[in-house]
C-alpha cells in the first residue's frame, strides 16, 4: 500500500472536515443522560461500601436505616444472595486453570477492597437513601490486605481467604524459546528495564448511572445504563440476574465518555434490575464522583520487566518481557485479557526476530482493573519505547536513528510479526520523518545543546515515541484462540425510507466518538443523499438487536465496514429494480450521486429516492423481489488493523523545582483512510491528553492499608487545557488492505503514543545530569529527587 | 455529593446575619461564595444545622482608597479585586493574587472574606494579606474590633473569629514598592504546593502559602535581610522554624526546598520590580 502525506482524497463528503452532527445537542444541554431521565415513582439505590480493603463481615444491622425517612427497603448481601443466577461475569478466562474468586454484586461474608458493596438501601430520594446508608451498622473483622502488586505476587498475604494463592493465571507467548536464549547469549549489548504502570482512574465526564423500569405486565424490564455495551450487557444481565434475555431491553442514552470503564457489567446494573424485580418499582442509581473513583474499574496497574538483546549499532535481535498485572480484587468482564491485548506488541514497530512474553495476573485488595483506553497496548508501547531510548543512550546513537535502524521496512508488509500477527500495512519511517519535520528536530537539538552548555535552570528535552497498535477488535477466530467467550463481528442494516431518506441501524454504541456523523457520511456518499438525511439508530437493543458495541478502536473498521457492506447490498437490490424500470440489463447501469443511468445514454436515469418509493409501494417490482430497499450485513474482520505513527514531545524541566512543562507536541498518525479528519483530530487531541495525564499527572494512590487516597479531583489530577500546549498534528495515509474502506481506527492512538513520548522527553532533558530512571507520574518532587540522587551518585528516581 | 440536610436562611443585613448567628453559633455557618464551605458539606466533612447566606447583604462588596490603606469589603469577589483600579494602583500584589485563586469559575463566585475567614494555609489570599500587613475588621454581638493579620490566623482552619462574629472588611496597607507572588502547583487551578508573597519596600515582608498550619511569615529570611544578607543567603533561611505538611503533592522536605527556591525568585523579582 502506498503512503500519502495528506488527509487523502475527498470525492464526496467522506474525507471532509464536516462538523459533528451530535454536537449541537451536547453543547446546548439538550442531550439526555441516564441521570436526566424523568421516571415517575423511581426509587433511588445507594450502596453501603466497605471502608476496609479486606475484612470479614460479621453482621449487618439495617434497623436504623429501615427506620430512616423515605426508606423503602434495605438489604444485606446475604438477603440478596438468592437474586443471582450466577456470579458476576468474566468473559475472558485466558487460561484453563485461571482462578476467579466468586464475585457477587453485594458481598456476603467477605469484603475484598475499599468500595466493595456490603448493603443496599432504597429510598424515595437519593438524599434520603444516602442518609439511611450512613445509618447502616456493619461489624467487620479486619483481615490483612494484599495491597502492593509485587508483594501480593509473593502470596505473603492472601487477597481472598477462599484462595490459596493470589495468582490468577500465567500466560505465555514464547514462539521460540531457544532463539531468544541464543539472541541474548550472543548480544553485544543488553538493556534491562523495569517500569511501573501506575493505576489510573478513568474519570469519564459522566459517572455511571442506571435506571431499570419494569414494564407493567409480562415481567419485562427496560434497563437504561451509561454503558458502552448495551448488547453484551443485555446478555450478561439475563444470565446473572436470571431474567430471560428477551425480557430485557437495554438502552444507552447519551453517554458521556467511557474510555473502557463502561465496557463492563457492574454490580449496580444487576442490583437495579434485581431490586426492580423484587420491589416492582423503577429503581435507579447515580454514581457520585468520589464513589466512581473506587467503584468503577481502574486502568493499567502493571510492573513490567523488559529486556533487549542488541548489537553495538543498536540493532535489536530479541525482546523478552515479564509482566505482573494487577487484577484488583475480582475479575471484571475482560480484566484478565487486558495484558494479552498488549502481549503481541512489545517489539513495537521494530523488526525483531526473537520474542518472548510472560504475564502473571495477580489479585490484590484494590478496585478491580479492566480495559482503559488502549488496554494493554499503551503499556506495551511504553515499555518498548522507553527501552529503545535506553538502548540509544547505551550505544550512543540518536534515538530517532536507533528507531530507523530497527523499523519494519515499508516493503515488508504484510509483515509476519515474531508474536504471530500479520501487520496489514505500514510505513513507519515516513511517519517519523514527518513528525521530526513538524517539530523541527534538528533546531531543537541545537537549542538543547545551548542550554546544556549554559547550565540553564530550565533544561530542554525531546522525546520520541513510534507506535503501532492492533485495532479493529476483532477477528472472531483469533478471539477463540485467546479464549474470549464472544466474537468480534459487527452488524448493520441500511434502509431507504419512502421519502428517499436513509436509515442506518448499527450495533456499535457511541459515547462521544461521533458515530452519527461518520456513519451518515459513509452512507451519504454510497446513496447520494445528504448526511443530514441519514438517520442513525443505535444503542437500544430493541432497535438494533444485534451488536457487539464500542471499544478497542473497532467501530469504524468493523462496524463501519458492516454499514458500507449493507449499503452496497442495498445498492445491488436497487440496481435490479432500476434495470427493471429502465428496461435495461443491470450491468448496463452506472451509479453516480444516487442516480442510476444507462451507460451511453445518460438521459435514461432513475434516482435511488424514486426507487425507494417504488420499492415501498411495491406496485411494480421484478418477479420475486421483496418490497422495500433494505439490506443487512454482519462483518467479521479477517485481521486486526494496525494504525501507527510517531509522536514527539518537547519539555522544559526546571532543575531547581523539578517542574516539567510540556511546551510543544507533534503527532503524526496513520489510521489509513479517514472518513472525517476533524473527528480524527479530536480523537488524537483527547488521546494525547490522556497519555500526557499518565506521564505527568494521574495516579490512583493507595496507602499501605489499601485505602484509596485520590477520591476527588483535588487529589486525582486530571490535566486541563492550561497545562497543555497547542498540538501540531500531521498525518500519513497508508490504507489497510484488510477492509474495503482501507480504514484502521484512531480512538486509542494518542493515548498509546503520548505517554512514552513525554517521559522520554523528561529523561532526555536530564540525561546529561545522569538521570536515567523516571517513574510515572513524573511529579516535580520525583524529578527533584532524581536530579539530587544522580548528583550525589546514588542513582535512580523514586 | 449531597450534603446532610440543613436549614437555609438568607440574610438581608449584617445585623440580621449576626442575630441568626448568635442563636446557635456552634452549628451555624455563614455562606458567602460557597467555594470552601460547600465542598466540605458535600463530602459531609462539615454538617452545619443552619446556613446563613450573606451573599446578598448589600454594601459589603467594594475596593476603596482609604488614604494610607485600601479597604476591601468582605463580600468582594476575587475577580472584582483582580480588576479593581484602586487595588491595581495601590496594592498590585493583592490584585494579582486574587487573579491566581483557583480558576475563573471560582474567582467569579468566591469572596475575599470567605477565603480569609476559612483560614486555609493553602489559600493564596491569606498570604497576600499577611505580606501586606493587613488588618481584619470583625463585627459581632460585642461590637466591632480590628485584628492584625499576624494575630488573625491561629491554626489549621482556625482564625481569631469567634463563632458568633463575621469578617466584614479587609484593610491592606498601600505598598508602592516592589512585590512578587510565586505560586507553585502542578495544575493552574490547584492550591499552591508552596506559594510566596513578598513585599519589598525598604524592608521586606515575606509570607508563605502551605508551609504550616497557617499562612506564615518567613521570619528567617526577613531577619537575614534586615541584617544585610544577600537574597540567596536570606532565601536559604526561608523554611527556618516551619513545619510544612506532607501530602500527595509533596513531602515536607520537598516543601522546605521549594520555599528556598521560590523565596529567592520572589525576592529577585520584587527587587527588580522596584523594591
Amino acid at each position: 500500500m502506498s503512503t500519502t502525506l495528506t488527509d487523502g482524497p475527498a470525492a464526496g463528503v467522506v474525507g471532509t472536515r464536516m462538523l459533528r452532527r451530535e454536537d449541537p445537542a451536547l453543547l446546548s444541554g439538550e442531550a439526555r443522560f441516564v441521570h436526566d431521565l424523568v421516571v415517575p415513582g423511581a426509587l433511588h439505590l445507594v450502596l453501603v461500601r466497605s471502608p476496609y480493603a479486606h475484612a470479614r463481615v460479621i453482621s449487618v444491622d439495617l434497623s436504623a436505616a429501615l427506620a430512616s425517612p423515605g426508606v423503602v427497603a434495605a438489604f444485606s448481601g446475604a438477603e440478596l444472595a438468592g437474586e443471582w443466577g450466577s456470579p458476576m461475569p468474566c468473559a475472558w478466562p485466558v487460561t484453563a486453570d485461571m482462578q476467579s474468586p466468586s464475585h457477587l454484586p453485594v458481598a456476603v461474608d467477605e469484603v475484598c477492597y475499599v468500595g466493595d458493596a456490603v448493603a443496599a438501601v432504597v429510598a424515595a430520594s437519593q438524599a434520603e437513601a444516602q442518609d439511611a446508608a450512613a445509618a447502616v451498622a456493619v461489624a467487620y473483622e479486619e483481615l490483612p490486605a494484599a495491597v502492593d502488586l509485587e508483594d501480593a505476587a509473593s502470596d505473603r498475604v492472601l487477597a481472598h481467604s477462599a484462595l490459596t494463592s493470589n495468582r490468577a493465571y500465567t500466560w505465555e507467548l514464547v514462539p521460540d524459546a531457544a532463539a531468544v536464549e541464543r539472541a541474548f547469549a550472543d548480544a553485544a549489548v543488553t538493556v534491562r528495564e523495569r517500569y511501573v504502570q501506575q493505576r489510573l482512574i478513568p474519570a469519564a465526564m459522566e459517572p455511571r448511572g442506571v435506571c431499570v423500569v419494569p414494564q407493567p405486565f409480562g415481567g419485562e424490564y427496560v434497563v437504561y445504563s451509561a454503558t458502552q455495551i448495551p448488547h453484551i450487557l443485555r446478555t450478561m444481565l439475563g444470565i446473572t440476574a436470571g431474567v430471560p434475555e428477551e425480557r430485557i431491553r437495554v438502552v444507552a442514552p447519551s453517554v458521556g465518555g467511557g474510555f473502557g470503564s463502561k465496557l463492563d457489567v457492574y454490580a449496580e446494573e444487576l442490583l437495579c434490575l434485581a431490586l426492580a424485580r423484587r420491589l416492582r418499582k423503577p429503581v435507579r442509581w447515580s454514581e457520585e464522583r468520589s464513589e466512581a473513583a473506587q467503584a468503577t474499574i481502574h486502568g493499567r496497574g502493571q510492573v513490567q520487566e523488559i529486556e533487549l538483546a542488541a548489537d553495538t549499532e543498536g540493532r535489536v535481535a530479541a525482546v523478552r518481557v515479564r509482566l505482573l498485572a494487577d487484577m484488583g480484587a475480582y475479575l471484571q468482564l475482560v480484566t484478565p485479557g487486558v495484558p494479552l491485548l498488549g502481549a503481541f506488541l512489545y517489539h513495537g514497530v521494530y523488526d525483531v526476530p526473537a520474542y518472548a512474553f510472560t504475564c502473571t495476573g495477580v489479585f490484590t485488595n484494590k478496585t478491580p482493573t479492566d480495559a482503559y483506553r488502549g488496554a494493554g497496548r499503551p503499556e506495551a508501547t511504553y515499555a518498548i519505547e522507553r527501552a529503545i531510548d535506553a538502548l540509544a543512550r547505551k550505544v550512543g546513537v540518536d534515538p530517532q536513528e536507533v528507531r530507523r535502524r530497527n523499523f519494519i521496512q515499508a516493503d515488508k508488509f504484510p509483515y509476519s510479526s515474531p508474536a504471530g500477527l500479520v501487520f496489514d500495512s505500514g510505513n513507519y519511517e515516513a511517519a517519523l520523518d514527518a513528525a521530526l519535520e513538524l517539530i523541527g528536530y534538528e533546531e531543537l537539538r541545537e537549542a538543547q545543546a545551548r542550554r546544556r552548555g549554559e547550565g540553564a535552570t530550565r533544561q530542554l528535552g525531546v522525546g520520541i515515541s513510534s507506535y503501532v497498535e492492533m485495532c479493529g477488535l476483532a477477528p472472531s477466530r483469533v478471539l477463540a484462540s485467546l479464549n474470549y467467550v464472544a466474537g468480534g463481528w459487527e452488524a448493520a442494516t441500511v434502509r431507504m425510507l419512502p421519502t428517499g431518506k436513509a436509515q442506518v441501524v448499527t450495533g456499535a454504541s457511541p459515547h462521544g466518538q461521533g458515530h452519527v456523523t461518520s456513519w451518515s457520511m459513509i452512507v451519504a456518499d454510497k446513496l447520494g443523499v445528504s448526511p443530514e438525511d441519514v438517520e442513525v439508530l443505535h444503542s437500544d437493543t430493541a432497535v438494533s438487536p444485534l451488536g457487539l458495541d464500542t471499544y478497542g478502536s473497532r467501530s469504524l473498521s468493523v462496524g463501519g465496514t458492516a454499514i458500507a457492506l449493507a449499503a452496497d447490498r442495498l445498492i445491488d437490490k436497487a440496481r435490479l429494480l432500476a434495470a427493471h424500470r429502465l428496461e435495461v440489463a443491470p450491468e448496463d447501469l452506472s451509479l453516480s450521486a444516487g442516480q442510476f443511468s444507462v451507460r451511453g445514454s445518460p438521459s435514461s436515469a432513475i434516482g435511488l429516492g424514486t426507487l425507494a418509493f417504488e420499492a415501498f409501494t411495491a406496485h411494480d417490482l421484478p418477479e420475486g423481489m421483496e418490497p422495500n430497499l433494505e439490506a443487512s450485513a454482519t462483518y467479521d474482520p479477517t485481521n486486526f488493523t494496525f494504525p501507527f505513527g510517531t509522536h514527539v514531545a518537547v519539555v522544559e524541566v526546571d532543575t531547581e523545582t523539578g517542574k516539567v512543562d510540556l511546551v510543544r507536541y507533534a503527532a503524526v498518525d496513520d489510521c489509513g483512510n479517514q472518513i472525517n479528519p476533524l473527528i480524527v483530530d479530536g480523537q488524537v487531541h483527547g488521546g494525547i491528553v490522556q497519555g500526557v495525564a499518565q506521564a505527568l499527572f494521574e495516579e490512583a494512590v493507595y496507602d499501605g492499608e489499601g485505602n484509596l487516597l485520590t477520591t476527588t479531583f483535588t487529589d486525582y489530577l486530571v490535566p486541563a487545557a492550561s497545562e497543555l500546549p497547542s498540538f501540531s498534528l500531521g498525518r500519513t495515509v497508508t490504507p489497510s488492505p484488510s477492509n474495503p474502506m482501507g480504514v484502521k481506527g484512531i480512538g486509542e492512538a494518542g493515548t498509546i503514543a503520548a505517554t512514552p513520548a513525554v517521559v522520554n522527553a523528561v529523561v532526555d532533558a536530564l540525561s546529561h545530569l545522569g538521570v536515567e530512571e523516571m517513574a510515572m507520574p513524573v511529579t516535580p518532587e520525583r524529578v527533584w529527587r532524581s536530579i539530587g540522587a544522580s548528583a550525589s551518585g546514588t542513582g535512580g528516581g523514586r | 455529593m449531597i450534603p446532610a440536610s440543613f436549614e437555609y436562611r438568607r440574610a438581608g443585613s449584617v445585623e440580621q446575619a449576626l442575630g441568626w448567628l448568635s442563636e446557635d453559633p456552634d452549628s451555624t455557618k455563614l455562606l458567602a461564595g460557597g467555594h470552601s464551605l460547600l465542598p466540605l458539606m458535600k463530602l459531609r466533612l462539615a454538617t452545619p444545622g443552619v446556613l446563613v447566606d450573606v451573599g446578598r447583604v448589600p454594601g459589603l462588596s467594594y475596593v476603596r482608597d482609604a488614604g494610607d490603606h485600601v479597604a476591601v469589603g468582605a463580600l468582594t469577589r476575587h475577580r472584582d479585586v483582580e480588576i479593581s483600579d484602586v487595588a491595581r494602583a495601590h496594592v498590585p500584589l493583592l490584585a494579582h493574587v486574587a487573579g491566581q485563586v483557583g480558576d475563573p469559575q471560582v474567582r467569579h463566585r468566591g469572596t475575599i472574606g470567605g477565603s480569609i475567614a476559612h483560614g486555609d494555609p493553602a489559600s493564596d489570599l491569606p498570604a497576600a494579606v499577611l505580606a501586606l500587613d493587613g488588618v481584619l475588621v470583625i463585627d459581632g454581638p460585642r461590637g466591632r474590633r480590628e485584628v492584625g493579620a499576624g494575630d488573625f490566623f491561629r491554626g489549621f482552619l482556625e482564625t481569631a473569629l469567634a463563632p458568633d462574629e463575621m469578617l466584614t472588611e479587609i484593610r491592606v496597607r498601600k505598598a508602592p514598592g516592589g512585590w512578587a507572588f510565586q505560586k507553585f502547583n502542578r495544575r493552574a487551578q490547584d492550591w499552591a504546593i508552596v506559594g510566596v508573597a513578598a513585599v519589598v519596600n525598604g524592608g521586606a515582608r515575606v509570607a508563605l502559602v502551605n508551609m504550616g498550619a497557617t499562612t506564615v511569615r518567613a521570619r528567617g529570611t526577613e531577619e537575614a535581610l534586615a541584617a544585610g544578607a544577600g537574597i540567596a543567603e536570606a532565601a536559604a533561611r526561608a523554611p527556618e522554624g516551619l513545619e510544612p505538611p506532607s501530602d500527595l503533592q509533596g513531602s515536607a522536605e520537598y516543601r522546605r526546598h521549594l520555599a528556598t527556591v521560590l523565596v529567592r525568585r520572589a525576592l529577585e523579582e520584587a527587587t527588580a520590580a522596584g523594591g
